[in-house]
């Protein structure tokens, strides 16, 4: 991870729209009399939704109003959470994990991918349609390599899967999250190689 | 009451203290950064680590509560070696670029590295580079050298009452900034550069200008207000290099506005430093004789109610006094030491602080009548500010809508509310509830032409309340010229007796003791005297001009608002044939045939001393009396308005510091900014 900064270009203002207003009402609503400002990141995170999966400038401050927050306290936890994109990010927002059980099966080869067919790291294409980040460990070990694309987990990936998705997601194609190699879940690709059995009451398999 | 064992002296601290507290109590010394007793505990340094019996691993001992039967030793190999660890982390990222640092010299982190570093580092990767952030005018940053103790950012938010400092990021990319790089907005900003436990945070104006270690330090007292913060002033030579505060946990703790601090840059420019004389509508330069024959032609056989003498702001009271003498001799009851026209004076009690600052601690409801205590007393509004976070203080205001840093109840902005709460609604309930109310005035609203019937007002809303009266003032001259009757006599004229009657003719000499803050062209054709340390609006009406020391250069004794004497001592001499002021006055008084009772300071003193008996007691309270029923007046219904227009910018000295110019205009550009917003 490397120092984040506020991007250089910024929309003049910021407001949420009726509906997101209304949701972080609501939001608001949880906390008690003078914890409002508990209610700060999922506004941030409904507002980074708003702005196309980034978090500009105005709507920091914008969000620090609305819950009666010092603008320096609500830019230390915008700062803070890698959650929080400061740059704009591309239609389609690649999150490739790196961490050692992806990086074991592949990952750098994932980042060729990334470097090839987007760009370099951390830019807009130029299309607007992708941009990539390196992050840290997602959770999804057993189906490594993986990368998030905005919400979705596409797991169990190569070179040539991956381009297939980025290449989908191009076309603008609905693409299918998850496991990419066919499997289910986490589950073994083929058939069972242990837990064949049923387990008796003593713990040993019949 | 626990008792804790720390290195086998037993010691009984009160509940709620942390082993760190129980350690100083035994007279251990513990190593912190980010630790200190005015702020709240962060425990984020880890240099203060102690070895507790019964407890696996070393523990931080600033965040650790202090058990009954705690046995803490400091001086095992555990510990030591603990600490060497944290310093080891701290150093990785430090520059060592001690040599070019401001803070060299006077560093936490050169001290203790010193006792717990080693000579050499371990890590051969580069350092952490973090680009400057910018601060202001007043607070230089070289944040490379931030060990993260977040000291400033507590200050800020906790002390100052301006949540403007954070870290962004996280880690090791942790930054210490203010939002997008705006200025500090507080009066108390530079008081983070003395919390700093490195060089991150330093004086802007002061740097790459000296080292501690050639400076001469002279303990003294501030006059930019009327609080009489305790200071310490850095000179080289006859130079004096930076102000830093002085602890005095009754007045100012250990912050002081950035005025006090920053005005020194004032104390070179513009200064007076030969008597003038003005010929054919020139001044020319003239020596102490000459100048002295030019006053004597004209005061000498003058008559007593064609003359009158007004001290300025910054005065000492052996000068107001040797003034005040040789006015009674001269025959002339026209003399005032309240140029804003303030309609104070008599009894002691209807112009003092009587709570005292330290006393704001115990108030439970404070009723704030035409003042603006931040802007007029910065570390006066602290200590407010410091009971507000104590919890369950009432504020009501009447006067105009300021940010004071605190929540308060707006009640009104003129008179008008003033008479309600005489009529014992809404505030008066509360102030009568409270066990310890406190009612603060300030100089604006008696400086307004009802000022006496204000006064009057809210001495009887005091009464009737049981509420402590204060009188908060801005000059730090103010209450000692009241205690020494520096008001006209009878038939006397008052400040705007006497510029009535010089525009009028009817007075023919003014004599301006360091008063600046007048109208000068009202003076009309009256021969003007002015006695003071800088060429500003006083000097430039002037028809003889008298060079006077400034605070730094005197040893002189000031009453601040709670009426507290305290003793300012000389740190430099004044520059070329610059006089201590009431040297100057004994000089002029044997010139006039009039001479004054006392060749030396320690005569004069004892004179005041037998006039005001609480001159002797250097550094306390005499409490005033009780306060006295005061004649009501018609009360005007215009708003009251603060006299501390420019906070930067409010005497003669301050007018002539460039840092002090350059700090009024960024609050003027940040209030454009805001208002354009």
């Amino acid at each position: 991870m490397s120092v984040r900064r506020l991007a250089a270009n910024q929309p003049d203002s910021f407001e949420f729209t009726p509906e997101n207003a209304e949701w972080a009402n609501g939001q608001i609503a949880k906390y008690p009399m003078g914890r409002q400002a508990s209610a700060i990141i999922p506004l941030f995170w409904r507002a980074q939704k708003q702005a196309g999966g980034w978090l500009p400038e105005p709507a920091i401050r914008y969000v620090a109003d609305l819950l009666g927050m010092d603008y320096i306290r609500a830019l230390e936890v915008a700062t803070f959470y890698t959650m929080f994109n400061l740059q704009p990010v591309g239609e389609h927002f690649v999150q490739l994990c790196g961490t050692t059980p992806c990086w074991l099966r592949g990952a750098d080869e994932l980042k060729e991918v990334c470097r090839k067919h987007i760009g370099p790291e951390g830019q807009v294409s130029a299309d607007g349609k992708f941009s990539w980040l390196e992050v840290e460990c997602l959770g999804a070990c057993a189906n490594a390599p993986m990368v998030q694309i905005n919400d979705d987990f596409y797991e169990d990936l190569d070179i040539a899967r991956f381009e297939k998705v980025l290449d989908g997601l191009r076309a603008g194609r609905e693409m299918t999250p998850g496991p990419q190699n066919g499997r289910h879940s986490s589950e073994p690709l083929g058939p069972l190689t242990s837990l064949t059995s049923i387990p008796t009451s003593s713990g040993e398999s019949k | 009451m626990p008792k804790v064992t720390v290195d086998g002296i037993e010691v009984e601290v009160e509940a709620g203290a942390t082993l760190l507290q129980a350690c100083e109590a035994a007279g251990v010394e513990i190593p912190r950064f980010c630790y200190h007793e005015r702020l709240s505990i962060a425990g984020n340094c880890r240099m203060c680590l102690v070895e507790v019996e019964k407890s696996p691993k070393p523990v931080a001992s600033c965040a650790m509560p202090a058990a009954d039967g705690a046995i803490v030793r400091t001086t095992t190999e555990q510990v030591k070696r603990a600490r060497e660890g944290v310093m080891e982390f701290l150093l990785i990222n430090h520059p060592l670029d001690c040599p070019i640092c401001d803070q060299g010299g006077e560093c936490d982190l050169q001290d203790q590295a010193m006792g717990y570093g080693t000579d050499g580092s371990r890590y051969r990767e580069n350092k952490r580079a973090v680009e400057e952030k910018y601060m202001g005018p007043l607070v230089k940053t070289v944040m490379t050298r931030c060990i993260q103790c977040t000291r400033c950012i507590r200050f800020a938010t906790e002390v100052a009452g301006t949540p403007e400092i954070g870290a962004i990021g996280r880690g090791e990319d942790m930054e210490i900034t203010t939002y997008l790089e705006h200025t500090l907005t507080s009066e108390l900003s530079a008081n983070v550069v003395d919390l700093c436990p490195v060089g991150a945070l330093t004086f802007r104006p002061f740097a790459f200008t000296a080292r501690p270690w050639e400076l001469r330090k002279t303990e003294s007292v501030d006059v930019m207000d009327a609080v009489g913060s305790n200071i310490r002033v850095d000179t080289r030579g006859s130079e004096v290099m930076r102000i830093l505060p002085r602890l005095n946990e009754d007045v100012n703790e250990e912050w002081i506005s950035d005025k006090t601090r920053f005005v020194w840059d004032g104390l070179k420019t513009q200064r007076l430093d030969r008597p003038y004389i003005r010929e054919n509508g020139k001044l020319r330069e003239a020596s102490w004789g000459e100048a002295f024959a030019a006053i004597a032609a004209k005061l000498k056989g003058a008559k007593g109610e064609r003359i009158g003498a007004i001290v300025g702001d910054l005065a000492a009271a052996e000068e107001m006094k040797a003034l005040k003498d040789l006015w009674g001799k001269l025959g002339s009851a026209n003399i005032d030491c309240r140029q804003d026209g303030a309609k104070q004076g008599g009894e002691r009690s209807t112009y003092l602080f009587n709570t005292t600052i330290a006393g704001i601690e115990q108030a439970d409801a404070i009723l704030i009548i035409g003042a603006d205590p931040r802007r007029e007393a910065p570390v006066l509004n602290a200590r407010i500010r410091k009971r507000y976070r104590m919890g369950g203080l009432k504020v009501g205001v009447i006067g105009p809508r300021h940010d004071m840093t605190y929540p308060y109840e707006h009640l009104g902005a003129g008179t008008q509310t003033l008479k309600e709460l005489a009529g014992g609604a809404g505030f008066a309930e509360a102030l009568k509830a409270a066990k310890k109310a406190i009612i603060i005035l300030g100089e604006g609203a008696v400086a307004r032409k009802d000022g006496a019937a204000i006064l009057a007002a809210t001495v009887a809303l005091a009464k009737a309340t049981g509420a402590e009266f204060n009188m908060l003032h801005t000059a730090a001259s103010r209450v000692g010229g009241l205690d020494l009757g520096l008001v006209p006599g009878a038939s006397g004229r008052d400040v705007a007796g006497i510029v009535e009657g010089a525009s009028k003719g009817e007075i023919d000499v003014v004599y301006l003791l360091g008063a600046d803050e007048i109208d000068m062209d009202r003076l009309g054709s009256a021969f003007v005297i002015y006695q003071g340390t800088h060429g500003d609006a006083g000097a430039h009406r002037a028809d003889v001009i008298l060079p006077g020391a400034a605070y730094t250069e005197k040893s002189g004794l000031y009453v601040s608002t709670e009426g507290r004497v305290q003793r300012g001592q000389r740190a430099a001499f004044p520059p070329g044939d610059a006089r201590e002021d009431w040297a100057i006055l004994r000089a002029l008084s044997d010139a006039l045939g009039v001479t004054l009772p006392y060749d030396k300071i320690e005569q004069l003193r004892e004179a005041i001393a037998a006039e005001a008996p609480h001159f002797a007691e250097i550094d306390m309270i005499v409490a005033a009396g009780a306060l006295p029923d005061l004649p009501a007046g018609e009360l005007d219904a215009a708003a009251f308005e603060t006299p501390v227009k420019d906070f930067y910018l409010t005497n003669p000295i301050a007018r002539a510091s460039k840092v002090m110019a350059e700090c009024s205009a960024q609050v003027a550009t940040t209030k454009r900014v805001q208002a354009a917003e």
